[in-house]
């Protein structure tokens, strides 16, 4: 138990620490650009999407992984999940709060017991594994890097961050040859650059052999975690998928309203430079055409 | 104003004379507004008005994040959720003013090298462009500090080390780091310090901006040729100008308008895209990100600060006939703070006679030199401090000195400029007559 | 461009006008949000609306909930309470404040305690009617919390501030409170869930 607490504390620490670095190690060609719902100028999240991956989170996130800056009644968000509030109200109230310690602001102050949690409160802090926050998960790593320090890949395929998070639930390989017997903590991911790395696995020249390296959270995703109601296919890389627009969601949820204000801004301000530039030709035009008759 | 000969304001009503007599405001007003443009002044001159937008954008956003902010290590990273999430429209708000802070500094680049290459920083205009690097540094000052706000981990770890560089300074570098901190360490004195500071200078900056306006008027404005308005008398001068408004106003707000497509694409669609997806992390002491980088903005003068260092031969030697004082930390520090001196003395190491780049042949390449120079240093800023760069680094920031201390002085004396047009008339006439044949006027305003 | 100056006038004019009119929307547009951020934010919003569990009050006693930053009382009253309710209900016409003051139904209503007491939950025919009486627990003098258990010269609530009494019904009738303490916005979500706002 010990072991495991200070590996995923360890790996937690990682975590924190070095977000998208994958391209020090080269494993930045196993992100999967993944074509999310909500890319593009119009993109929007896929309802049933967001309802798969909550209940991805639920199922199996949540024992280990808080939400603390979401609320619940923001599950019935129209662009979000959408969930019918009487559903929402059933959910917080039955949610399983696995820390009693980091959680005072759902205690009875009367009491000191849990109570019922209402949509209006907000998903339990979990620090009991010491697994990072989901919130802003998808915002806080980067997928996408360079090349060569340009920008020019975030600014044509986005930041990344739930390819990440998907290309990492969906990143654990077998251990590479070279790993084999050397004393390492954790399980292989292809994905994820910032764990530990044997030293039998770096040749002579310093250069890893194989990309990514151990991190401390143990597979989530074996395929057929969830069992979904309307009978979606529950795979690895679709399961990763999911919880990966579900977290994007978390952390970004007014991307829809962004968007729509976005584009009316674009329009609008576009036919407000057009109109401009014709009152601002009129108005020099005296001035412009003098000197043109002139010659 | 301006020293242009133009009409003045005329109370015509009692109420109009009756203010005027206790407080000329109208003829502020209208000086200001009317004051004569010269004609020929092109889209590069359209960064000041956009920058004053900025700061009025800025300061509207700014005060109204405030209203929900907290400035609390405990509680800041969850104010910024919280105005994200729950505030109306507060994702948008805090969206723009995090953009905002890009566009006041693309704007700013864009308007101090407008007045590199048109020599806008020549006399009678030095005070101009000495006040505009004061509101240069203060917005720096700003953006770092406004950075710390959302304690996440790159405003934390950033301020440890910005602050650090003040620790540099020989003798008395801690102890100012410590006073600037509050403590030994960022946390909440500095917080909160910060978060005062952030509030009071963008007024200072506003200040200066006016007095920066007053200025010019002052002196009148610069424009593309160098060549001062006629002042003889008032027909003479009508013919060099129009007034500003609403001649330039509209222009200026054509290019705004532009911008600002742009600016709403990228808050729409991209709004994180300049930003660091680290400081969606709340802020940690016990784990520091591993490639610390500062805004965009400020990596040119980053990379000035890195690329001095203890092997670089200059460093060397200035450590030994210093004994050892300025070291190599110390002399980054010193290098950073001097590619800004040095651009503010521009006006007094440029010994060229001629004011606009326009009409030096040879002073054109090295200004595009400088340009590349500017936006490889921004690149290389960006770029782990190890193989190749650091090289690139030091030869980016040795342009950057060479070109204030070296070739501004030298070509004013070598350079033979080119025959300048007698007015702002003639400039304006040569750029909108009609091209006959093949053959191109030698003057050419286009540029 | 044309040479003939009528048409290009007004040409000119509608772009004038048409310039100025979106520059003004484009203002507005701007200002709007600046003005909106500063109503109520989501989460206080979400505070509106609260529910509560009223299952394990038992007759003859009282919950007080703090709602949107006030106390409401929430009280299960037995049999005799409302018998002295029903009684008190023939001075209606005299009492000081003659209106129900229910956010619930008519603003005319006469302060019957029919008019302030919950109804009967759906699903719950059999229950007493008029057992629970829901009010805002805040003296309508100066805002001071009155002190309930039938407290008071009437059977009700005592305002010890200034010596205001109300009756098994909330009602004021003697002191210097002008109005019934108000029954809040109240419906029920279930036989046993009161839900406020």
């Amino acid at each position: 138990m010990l072991r495991k607490l200070t590996l995923s504390a360890a790996a937690a620490l990682g975590f924190a620490a070095l977000p998208g670095l994958a391209s020090a190690a080269g494993g930045e060609s196993l992100i999967h650009d993944y074509d999310f719902p909500f890319e593009g100028w119009f993109g929007s999240y896929d309802t049933f999407q967001l309802q798969r991956g909550l209940q991805i989170y639920t199922e199996v996130c949540a024992s280990c992984h808080g939400l603390k800056y979401v609320s619940f009644r923001n599950l019935s968000d129209e662009t979000g999940p959408a969930l019918p509030e009487d559903q929402v109200r059933a959910y917080a109230a039955n949610f399983f709060v696995a820390d009693f310690d980091n959680n005072s602001q759902l205690m009875d102050s009367l009491t000191g017991e849990m109570r019922t949690l209402t949509p209006a409160d907000r998903f339990p802090v979990n620090r009991t594994a010491a697994a990072p926050d989901l919130s802003l998960m998808a915002k806080a790593r980067a997928g996408f890097h360079g090349p060569y320090g340009t920008g020019l890949s975030q600014l044509f395929n986005g930041m990344g961050g739930p390819e990440y998070i998907a290309s990492l639930l969906a990143g654990y390989l077998e251990p590479p040859a070279c790993a084999e017997g050397a004393e390492i903590d954790g399980y292989y991911n292809a994905v994820f650059a910032a764990g530990g790395y044997p030293d039998s696995c770096i040749d002579e020249e310093g250069h890893r052999m194989a990309p990514g390296s151990w991190i401390g959270m143990a597979p989530p995703l074996l395929g057929d975690d969830v069992t979904f109601e309307d009978g979606h296919e529950a795979t690895v890389e679709s399961q990763a998928q999911d919880v990966a627009a579900f977290l994007m969601w978390t952390a970004e949820p007014k991307l829809v309203a962004r968007k729509q204000a976005g584009l009316t801004g674009v329009i609008f301000l576009t036919v407000l430079s057009v109109l401009l530039y014709l009152t601002n030709k009129r108005l020099w035009a005296p001035y412009k055409n003098k000197v043109k008759k002139a010659k | 104003m301006a020293g242009i000969p133009h009409d003045h304001y005329e109370p015509k009503t009692r109420g109009e004379k009756w203010l005027h007599r206790r407080l000329p405001i109208g003829s502020l007003i209208y000086d200001t507004l009317f004051i004569p443009t010269p004609k020929n002044l092109n889209w590069m001159w359209i960064w000041g008005v956009v920058l004053v937008f900025t700061l009025v954008l800025q300061i509207a956003t700014g005060v109204v994040l405030v209203m929900h902010y907290t400035p609390h290590v405990d509680l800041a990273f969850a104010s910024i959720e919280h105005i994200m999430r729950n505030v109306n429209g507060g994702h948008m708000i805090r969206y723009f003013h995090m953009n905002g802070a890009s566009l006041f500094f693309f704007a700013v680049y864009l308007h101090i090298f407008r007045g590199l290459y048109y020599g806008g920083y020549k006399a009678p205009r030095e005070v101009t462009w000495i006040i505009g690097m004061l509101i240069y540094l203060l917005m720096m000052g700003t953006a770092f500090m406004g950075y710390v706000l959302p304690w996440g981990q790159m405003s934390f770890h950033g301020t440890a080390v910005i602050t650090g560089l003040f620790g540099a300074i020989p003798f008395i570098g801690e102890s100012i780091q410590t006073w600037l901190l509050g403590a030994s360490a960022v946390g909440q004195p500095a917080l909160n310090r910060f978060f005062s500071l952030h509030y009071l200078l963008p007024f200072i900056i506003l200040g200066l901006v006016i007095v920066h306006v007053w200025s010019f008027h002052s002196t009148g404005n610069h424009n593309p040729t160098g060549v001062e308005v006629r002042r003889g008398s008032k027909e003479e001068a009508s013919k060099d100008t129009l007034p500003f408004w609403p001649y330039f106003v509209i222009k200026d707000l054509v290019a705004l308008s532009a911008i600002l497509v742009v600016f709403m694409a990228i808050v729409g669609f991209m709004p994180n895209y300049l930003g660091h997806p680290d400081n969606y992390i709340e802020a940690n002491a016990l784990a520091t990100p591993e490639h610390i980088v500062p805004e965009w903005y400020f990596l040119p003068f980053y990379a000035i600060l890195r690329a001095f260092t203890a092997d670089v031969w200059v460093v060397m030697f200035t450590n030994w006939i210093t004994f050892g004082i300025v070291d190599a930390k110390f002399f980054g520090v010193l290098a950073m703070f001097g590619a800004i001196l040095v651009m503010a003395l521009a006006p007094w190491l440029d010994t060229s006679s001629v004011r606009s780049g326009r009409y030096r042949p040879m002073f054109k390449w090295w200004f595009a030199l400088l340009v590349i120079d500017f936006v490889v240093l921004t690149w290389v800023g960006a770029r782990p401090a190890e193989g190749i760069y650091p090289y690139i680094a030091l030869i980016g920031a040795t342009y950057w000195f060479a070109y204030f201390l070296v070739i501004l002085p030298l070509l004013g004396v070598i350079e033979k400029p080119l025959p300048r047009p007698a007015t702002i008339e003639e400039d304006f006439i040569a750029h909108y007559e009609p091209h006959t044949g093949g053959t191109k006027t030698v003057v050419n305003p286009a540029e | 461009m044309s040479h003939a100056d009528t048409p290009e006038g007004t040409r000119r004019d509608f772009i004038y006008y048409a310039t100025a009119g979106a520059g003004a929307v484009a203002a507005g547009a701007a200002i709007w949000p600046l003005v909106n951020q500063m109503n109520p934010s989501a989460d206080v919003q979400a505070l509106a609306s609260i529910r509560v569990d009223v299952s394990s009050i038992q007759p003859g006693s009282q919950l007080t909930v703090l709602w949107q930053g006030k106390p409401v009382f929430i009280r299960h009253r037995t049999e005799a309470e409302i018998a002295i309710a029903a009684e008190q209900d023939l001075e209606v016409e005299t009492m000081p404040d003659p209106l129900a003051r229910n956010a619930n139904i008519d603003g005319t209503a006469l302060a019957t305690d029919e008019n302030r007491a919950m109804p009967v939950p759906e699903g719950a025919e059999g229950a007493t009617p008029r057992a629970w009486l829901v009010q805002m627990g805040v003296c309508t003098h100066l805002g001071c919390v009155p002190l309930g258990n039938q407290a008071g010269d009437f059977g009700g609530w005592f305002c010890p501030c200034h010596g205001s009494h109300y009756d098994a019904s909330g009602r004021i009738r003697r002191g210097p409170a002008p109005e019934n303490l108000p029954v809040p916005v109240t419906a029920w979500a279930d036989a046993s869930t009161l839900q406020l706002g």
